[in-house]
């Protein structure tokens, strides 16, 4: 995945450059807005990670005039501020995603890895399947070896977000924001509690777990160890 | 010198005397024309009376002359002559002799008009060149003779000129006291302008306790020493505040931030190396997320207790909503070994920012399975089912939307409600709790946000938060 980080401290894009790199991803830097709107608009990318604050050019103008140009490239948006408008605005202008710092490496690589594939058309899927675990999106039925499994609504949307993002680690806050819609903080770590009883309905007494806990990140749908 | 200059030019400077000095000049102005004006009319009036008593004079004389002869009436002029000392005559032969009058010789001014006019002459006895003002017209007398008569009007045009003096040094004296007025009310509103600054200069350098004196006589200045004393009442009580609320969150953030110093020191001392490393930058982490979570909630409370809501303010159904999160905490309710009852009434619609009424929920929620949840334990696990249900109702009163979460936990003291809703306040226990602790200040700075308020109410035993919001109009 080639990502272009548009950010004006030095330190935190050459951390992100770095870490991208160790992630398998290539990254280009580019130290203020002009400059980061005339690399974009030259260069293909598959992801651009655009902070807010930017000398001579800021970030939602960069990502408006992308936008207005036609270019869809997904967007994360990186903002220092904390309004309670910020997100709003920050989607508004043609973000695909926003993220406060201070942030988590891992949280920041989870979502533009949701993002890149969010790009690709999606092909209406029908039906998810991960190993032997399949869950019909048209009849709302999950079936593990053919077994049916009972779930609650909101446990079948919880699965089918982690089915969509199979392979991928999914965060408990990208999970809170999309299968609840919730951009606040639980102060307790409710997700976890929501994800193991689904993982006690999906994975008990199958000897392949499928659901997993990526320590430090968050989970994974994904046939096979980690 | 500079001194008495200062004195004299710094009240010269004021508003007030400036507006003096305007209608001080005004006023004469004023005065002046209208003075003038009737100094005029009256001037006219006298001059028409005179001139009118010389033509009916003149008339009669006319007749005369016709009636008697020349000597007669030469001696008739004569008599007329020595009766007053106003009225002048002076009669002349054909030849230019003067033959009768008090005048000493023909006035030379009004000689050729017909219709006669100002003259100057003099008496005897005068000295010379100090002529005397009549007021002269000739009368047809026949047989060659040339008669005129007069009038002295030195008296009136005296009096004239005495109302001319008076006025002008009546009104010069206005105009000084005016001005003189004018410079000591500039100087008095001037000290005392002078004593709002010297006050407000002080304040400025740093001593906010001081305050603007106010006279008691209840003019502008007065109103304005007040509204400056009701500023400065404002600005001080905010200080206070904001000092109260620095210190909050120097403790707040520097106990954490301490804690997070620690386990790096404690890592790198770790005798076992890599593996200690590890830990110890898993526990930094840990603790700098905690860290992350207390500052965002701390600029939250501080977003929102400056900010408004309308731009992010939608319409929706808080029964659903707050049906929503708390469903979000059922599991975590249940493993605590608590019972989660929620009520919610149909189509309870507020206007407000969604996500920031979902978080209060979720605090009142998550602070209400914590604190209950401690009491099961203490009870040894599962206790009576009454005991350990969180209640969580929405329903309406009056104009207001009404959430209430209650517990069974500990409560809080009567003493303590007013604080534990106060901005940045954590009450001694929560400190020793998980999380942030301002659950119950960023509730009721989102309530306080959307012009709503918190109840902290006693739940016999436990505590219910009430928070009520306007319904949507």
């Amino acid at each position: 995945m080639r990502v272009l980080v548009i950010e004006d401290d030095r330190e935190t894009a050459h951390f992100l450059q770095k870490s991208l790199k160790e992630s398998g991803h290539s990254a280009d830097i580019a130290g203020d807005g002009e400059t980061g709107l005339s690399m974009a608009q030259s260069n293909t990318y598959d992801i651009l990670i655009v902070d807010r604050m930017l000398p001579r050019l800021d970030g939602l103008s960069v990502v408006k005039t992308l936008r207005t140009e036609g270019d869809r490239t997904p967007v994360l948006i990186l903002s220092a501020l904390g309004d309670v408008d910020d997100r709003v605005k920050g989607l508004r202008a043609g973000g695909d995603d926003y993220l406060t710092k201070p942030y988590a490496y891992t949280e920041l690589l989870a979502r533009i890895e949701a993002l890149s594939r969010r790009a690709v058309p999606e092909e209406q899927e029908t039906r998810y399947a991960v190993g032997d675990l399949v869950l019909d999106r048209l009849s709302h039925r999950v079936t593990r070896a053919g077994e049916p499994i009972q779930l609650q609504p909101r446990e079948y949307r919880l699965l089918e977000y982690l089915m969509k993002n199979a392979g991928q680690v999914v965060t408990r806050t990208m999970l809170l924001e999309n299968v609840w819609d919730y951009h606040f903080d639980p102060q307790t770590n409710v997700i976890d509690v929501h994800v193991s009883r689904l993982r006690s309905k999906i994975d008990k007494g199958f000897d392949r777990p499928l659901l997993h806990t990526v320590r430090g990140a968050g989970y994974m749908v994904r046939d096979g160890a980690l | 010198m500079t001194a008495l200059s200062d004195l004299a030019l710094r009240p010269m400077q004021t508003q007030a005397f400036r507006l003096a000095a305007v209608s001080a000049t005004v006023f004469l102005v004023v005065a002046t024309l209208i003075v003038g004006a009737l100094f005029w009319q009256t001037n006219t009036l006298l001059t028409d009376h005179v001139v009118e008593e010389l033509r009916r004079e003149a008339a009669e004389l006319a007749r005369e002359a016709d009636a008697s002869s020349p000597d007669e009436f030469a001696e008739k002029i004569e008599a007329r002559s020595r009766a007053t000392s106003t009225s002048l005559y002076f009669l002349a032969s054909a030849a230019g002799a003067k033959r009768a009058g008090n005048l000493p010789a023909f006035p030379l001014e009004i000689a050729g008009s017909a219709t006669g006019g100002v003259f100057r002459y003099a008496r005897a006895g005068d000295a010379p060149g100090t002529g005397r003002l009549a007021v002269g017209i000739p009368v047809p007398v026949g047989a060659g003779q040339r008669l005129i008569i007069g009038r002295d009007v030195e008296a009136q045009t005296e009096l004239a000129e005495r109302i001319k003096r008076t006025f002008l040094w009546g009104f010069g004296a206005l105009a000084v006291a005016a001005l003189i007025a004018g410079l000591a009310i500039g100087r008095s509103v001037l000290r005392r302008v002078e004593t709002i600054n010297a006050t407000t200069r002080s304040i400025m350098a740093g001593d906010l306790s001081r305050r603007v004196p106010v006279t008691g006589s209840n003019d502008e200045l007065d109103e304005l020493s007040a509204n400056l004393n009701g500023m400065l009442d404002r600005i001080e009580q905010l200080m206070s505040g904001l000092r109260e609320v620095s210190d909050n969150i120097a403790h707040d953030l520097k106990t954490p931030l301490n804690r997070l110093r620690n386990s790096a020191e404690a890592a790198l001392r770790d005798p076992r190396g890599a593996e200690g490393y590890r830990e110890g930058l898993e526990a930094a982490i840990e603790k700098a997320d905690d860290l992350i979570k207390t500052f965002n909630a701390l600029l939250l409370i501080a977003r929102l207790e400056a900010g408004v809501v309308e731009e992010s303010a939608e319409t929706f159904d808080l029964g659903s909503l707050v049906h929503d999160v708390a469903e979000l905490y059922e599991p975590v309710a249940e493993e605590a070994g608590l019972r989660l009852a929620i009520d919610t009434g149909d189509r309870i619609e507020v206007r407000a920012n969604r996500q920031l009424i979902g978080q209060a929920v979720a605090n009142l929620v998550d602070n209400a399975i914590k604190y209950s949840a401690r009491v099961v334990v203490a009870a040894g696990g599962a206790g009576h089912p009454r005991e350990t249900t969180v209640s969580v109702d929405v329903s309406t009163r009056g104009d207001n939307a009404e959430i209430s979460v209650a517990d069974r936990g500990p409560g809080i003291e009567e003493k303590d409600r007013d604080r534990a809703l106060r901005r940045f306040v954590r009450l001694e226990k929560s400190r020793t709790q998980p999380g942030t602790g301002l659950g119950l200040s960023l509730v009721a700075a989102v309530a306080r946000l959307h012009n709503g308020t918190v109840r902290l109410e006693d739940n016999a035993p436990g505590l219910r938060v009430v928070v009520t919001l306007p319904l949507a109009a």
